[in-house]
């Protein structure tokens, strides 16, 4: 038995702030080991062609450069391996860790310099002269397939989905609606930048590497299999972590360097990445165009949509390998009901930088490609845009529902979930008559002004297990070990409440240890919205566990029967009389000759799926073509939050994201692959100026039953349909009904299309 | 690379005696050669505004800075807030209205948005915009850091 809910469903402060407040984070930057050399990547600056030569000569003459290594140096490592979605097909397409003889994007490594300090490994990797002969860079993704070079195909695989007969659908459909429609390249871009730092403990022969993030376990067990290695010798280290979104953690090619360089020389090897090479060399994504087609009845009903799309995925698959694709095509339904659905999605490769997965990957592009087929069927057949949604959504009662595609190893089933009412919730949250009436008078009186709405079924809380330790530390703190990481969302203080309301201590009295390999042996770290949803559950099952075992233990000490025991605070008491004795946890501990602890695992096979509706009223200035967003509204259902407030903050940096993506952010290239975004200059990114003021509304409609608490994930909703309902509100201060086809919707682009007539 | 000079910098009220290659910047020295890494860098080109320090007075982006400039000027940096366990108001306030996440560009905008309020106490609110819009975060969306400066600059006007 366990006490009533505390904590769990209450803005609680985040455990995480003071010592990021005070200057006192460890983020991978902070952190040196005395003796260290610093490892400077020497990038290639022709997208595409073959390597005629290195010379390093003038580099090692510099008195404290140690090192350059080219491919030959580490010929031995294998191409880095796939993490999720890894086709078979794929693995020719791995990226090398020193390209070998064919360079494929600008930024890609070539060779590395081993120093003793950062700028004099700068300074040497400029005196590195790497020739290359260029060959014609491949730079958009055609419709038809060609050859990357000479051995392999610009389409390393294709992604299937789908059900019913599509042909069937058309020949007999009263009307078909077609689209074609594209998401520009653009990506999480954390403030801080990608970096690592490794040593070799020779002594107890341990490969450490400081500076990991999202999967720690993950990448150490790749390690240990890249360099074989035991398991065990390898250890990761995550400290603060200066935003993830995707990108940061997952395993790329200067992680491997440093551990080889440490291993090799049996230094501390740190890297600290620049700015430019982040954006040239860290994942970007989302870059996709769509031909899509529905076919529907007179009413307006969807009866089939038919989707073929072309994923550029840069220069090679990384660790993401077909998963942004995959997801695209597995969750462009959406909340609606569509009897019969195809998409057939091309991966392609380009001479650009590589790509994986950003924020809501696959749903930001497949959201706004549904959603204007949405706002285009209206169109067609002149209905109003929230009639042609509520018209096609999933009904309440059809839940749990079946979607019949399949996706990260799990099939799509909608938990649970309420669409209509959460659309009556946000459209009453944005005054939605009223605002029609304020925009039809402004447009009246000349103002390019206008509105619109996207809708998005969320996933999260993926598989296939979690699994916590909760310990009592002799003075008393309880300890959640975990193999999550935080990128700063609030990952200790949800956890922490879940376990306090399990266990019945204060929730500022629990510490989160996550990311530590040493600690835990396993874990699948904190990527897809799921350490709230599969950490949360494991840490109330261990917690449930640990209280069973504190309460028996406390007994024989107390001379009294569990069952009448409770925890309350930090104190074992008793409840039949108040003024009894009482035990605290630190006493117990203390006590008790054996540690204090139990652990559990949480498995799950499917994913939860939260879900929300997004609104926004634009202004579009004429002669300039800039947007500015006047309100924004967004109604999302979690299930159960854990910590409303944190809820809240993940949906407002994720609508800040989305607004880069919808107006601002793309990754631009000449026409010879020479990437033109490289600094904060020319990659903008959205200000505190083009954020609008946003109201929120976090329901509780529908908890998911596929764990005990309800839970659903926070991280993702945010962005997901950003660029959709920003698409459909430019479309409608514009007077034209499916302007916008392409993101973002830059005032040059703007301008263009206002030229149009 | 060149020579190193020899120059004091004194951060929160420390002197340091360093010696700096003349082309090193403000940000690394504060960091590397002086032990100060709250202060973190997020561009090296002058945006992204991470780098935020108060140079007599003055919010100053030091990865633009080259710490021979700074040599005999009060540097103050994120260290330097709290007064012993008490947080400044600033920090209190990024705290109580969620003005943070990872953390990463925290000291930044606390360096920026203290300097600018110390200098301009009665700054009116589109000033104060236009001002906290010169540094980038990518985890809050901004708003709960603008409430956050809010809260701060009446508690430091009411002081």
């Amino acid at each position: 038995m366990t006490a009533p809910a505390k904590f769990v469903g209450r803005s609680v402060p985040r455990l995480e702030d003071r010592p990021l407040l005070l200057g006192q984070g460890r983020f991978v930057a902070d952190i040196s080991f005395p003796g260290q050399w610093h490892m400077r990547v020497v990038r290639s600056s022709v997208a595409y062609g073959k390597i005629k030569s290195i010379d390093a000569t003038a580099a090692l003459k510099l008195p404290g450069v140690h090192a350059v290594w080219t491919a030959a140096d580490v010929a031995y490592i294998a191409p880095i391996p796939f993490r999720l979605t890894g086709l078979k097909t794929l693995e020719p397409y791995r990226q090398p860790v020193l390209a070998r003889d064919t360079v494929r994007y600008v930024g890609e490594p070539v060779a590395v310099i081993f120093a003793d300090e950062e700028y004099l490994a700068e300074d040497a990797a400029e005196l590195v002269d790497v020739q290359i002969d260029p060959l014609r860079a491949t730079l958009v993704c055609s419709y038809q397939p060609d050859f990357f070079d000479h051995v392999v195909s610009s389409e390393p695989g294709v992604v299937r989905k789908g059900y019913g007969d599509v042909d069937a659908a058309f020949r007999t459909a009263h009307a078909v609606v077609s689209l074609e429609l594209s998401i520009g390249r653009h990506s999480g871009v954390p403030l801080e930048t990608r970096g690592a730092i490794a040593r070799y403990d020779q002594v107890r022969d341990i490969l450490e590497m400081h500076g990991a993030a999202k999967v720690p376990h993950w990448n150490r067990d790749t390690l240990a299999q890249m360099f074989g290695r035991k398991r065990e010798s390898v250890q990761l280290f995550e400290g603060h972590v200066g935003g993830g979104f995707g990108i940061r953690g997952e395993l790329y090619p200067e992680d491997i360097l440093v551990c080889a360089a440490a291993l090799k020389f049996r230094k501390a090897i740190k890297w600290i990445e620049d700015r430019r090479e982040h954006l040239i060399a860290a994942n970007h994504s989302r870059e996709q165009h769509h031909k899509i087609r529905a076919a529907i009845d007179s009413a307006g009903h969807i009866l089939a949509i038919d989707d073929e799309f072309f994923h550029d995925n840069g220069a090679y698959m990384r660790t993401h390998a077909a998963t942004v694709p995959d997801l695209t095509a597995a969750m462009l339904p959406g909340p609606y009901v569509v009897p019969v659905y195809r998409a057939v999605g091309h991966i392609r490769l380009t001479n650009k930088t590589p790509c994986g997965t950003y924020r809501a990957p696959g749903r930001y592009e497949s959201s706004f490609v549904r959603e204007r087929l949405l706002d285009a069927i209206a169109a067609k057949i002149g209905m109003d845009k929230i009639e042609i949604r509520r018209r096609n959504l999933i009904a309440k009662s059809a839940m749990p529902y079946a979607l019949g595609l399949e996706t990260l190893g799990t099939s799509i089933v909608y938990d649970s979930g309420d669409y209509s009412a959460l659309l009556d919730k946000a459209l009453a949250l944005a005054d939605w008559k009223n605002l029609q009436q304020q925009l039809l008078k402004r447009r009246a009186a000349g103002d390019k002004v206008g509105a619109g709405i996207a809708m998005f079924v969320e996933k999260s809380g993926l598989g296939p297990f979690d699994t916590v330790r909760v310990e009592i530390i002799p003075d008393g703190t309880v300890e959640v070990i975990t193999g999550v990481a935080s990128l700063g969302q609030g990952v200790e203080t949800a956890i922490a409440q879940i376990c306090a309301d399990a266990l019945g201590v204060n929730y500022n009295n629990i510490k989160v240890i996550h990311g530590q390999t040493d600690r835990i042996d396993k874990g699948m770290g904190t990527f897809a919205s799921r350490v709230t949803v599969m950490c949360g559950e494991a840490t109330r099952l261990a917690a449930t566990k640990l209280r069973a075992e504190l309460l028996e233990v406390a007994a024989g000490l107390m001379q009294s029967n569990a069952d009448v025991l409770d925890i309350v605070g930090e104190q074992i008491v008793r409840r039949d009389f108040s003024s009894g004795p009482a035990l605290t946890l630190a006493e117990l501990a203390r006590e008790h000759p054996a540690p204090l602890s139990a652990e559990a695992t949480f498995e799950s096979t499917h994913m939860v799926y939260p879900y929300g509706v997004h609104i926004v009223a634009v202004r579009v200035d004429a002669d300039t073509g800039g947007v500015t967003i006047e309100r924004y509204a967004i109604a999302y259902d979690i299930g159960k939050a854990v910590n409303p407030k944190l809820v809240e903050d993940q949906i407002a940096g994720g609508l800040a994201q989305g607004i880069g993506g919808a107006l601002l952010e793309e990754f631009l290239y000449d026409g010879n692959g020479e990437p033109l975004s490289v600094t904060f200059a020319d990659y903008l990114m959205p200000t505190l100026s083009e954020i609008p003021e946003l109201s929120i509304l976090v329901t509780e409609d529908a908890p998911s039953p596929l764990n005990p608490l309800g839970l659903k994930g926070a991280g993702e909703g945010g962005a997901n349909p950003v660029g959709a309902a920003i698409a459909s509100a430019i479309d409608d201060a514009l007077g034209r009904p499916g302007a916008v086809t392409r993101l973002p919707v830059s005032p040059q682009r703007l301008k263009a299309l206002m030229a149009q007539t | 690379m060149s020579d190193k000079s020899a120059i004091t910098l004194t951060i929160n009220g420390h002197d340091h005696k360093i010696e700096v290659e003349p082309r090193r910047t403000l940000a690394d020295t504060i960091r590397e050669d002086c032990g100060q890494t709250g202060t973190h860098i997020g561009c090296e080109h002058g945006i992204c505004g991470t780098c935020t320090v108060i140079v007599d007075g003055e919010p100053v982006r030091s990865c633009l800075m080259f710490a021979v400039q700074a040599a005999g000027k009060k540097i103050r940096t994120v260290e330097g807030l709290a007064t012993g366990d008490t947080l400044h108001v600033m920090q209190q306030a990024f705290m109580d209205n969620h003005g943070l996440q990872c953390g990463f560009c925290t000291p930044g905008f606390l360096m920026l948005a203290v300097g600018v309020l110390e200098r301009e106490p009665n700054i009116s609110d589109d000033d104060l915009l236009d001002v906290l819009s010169s540094n980038l975060c990518r985890c809050t969306g901004y708003q709960n850091i603008i409430k956050a400066v809010r809260a701060a600059a009446k508690a430091m006007r009411g002081k």
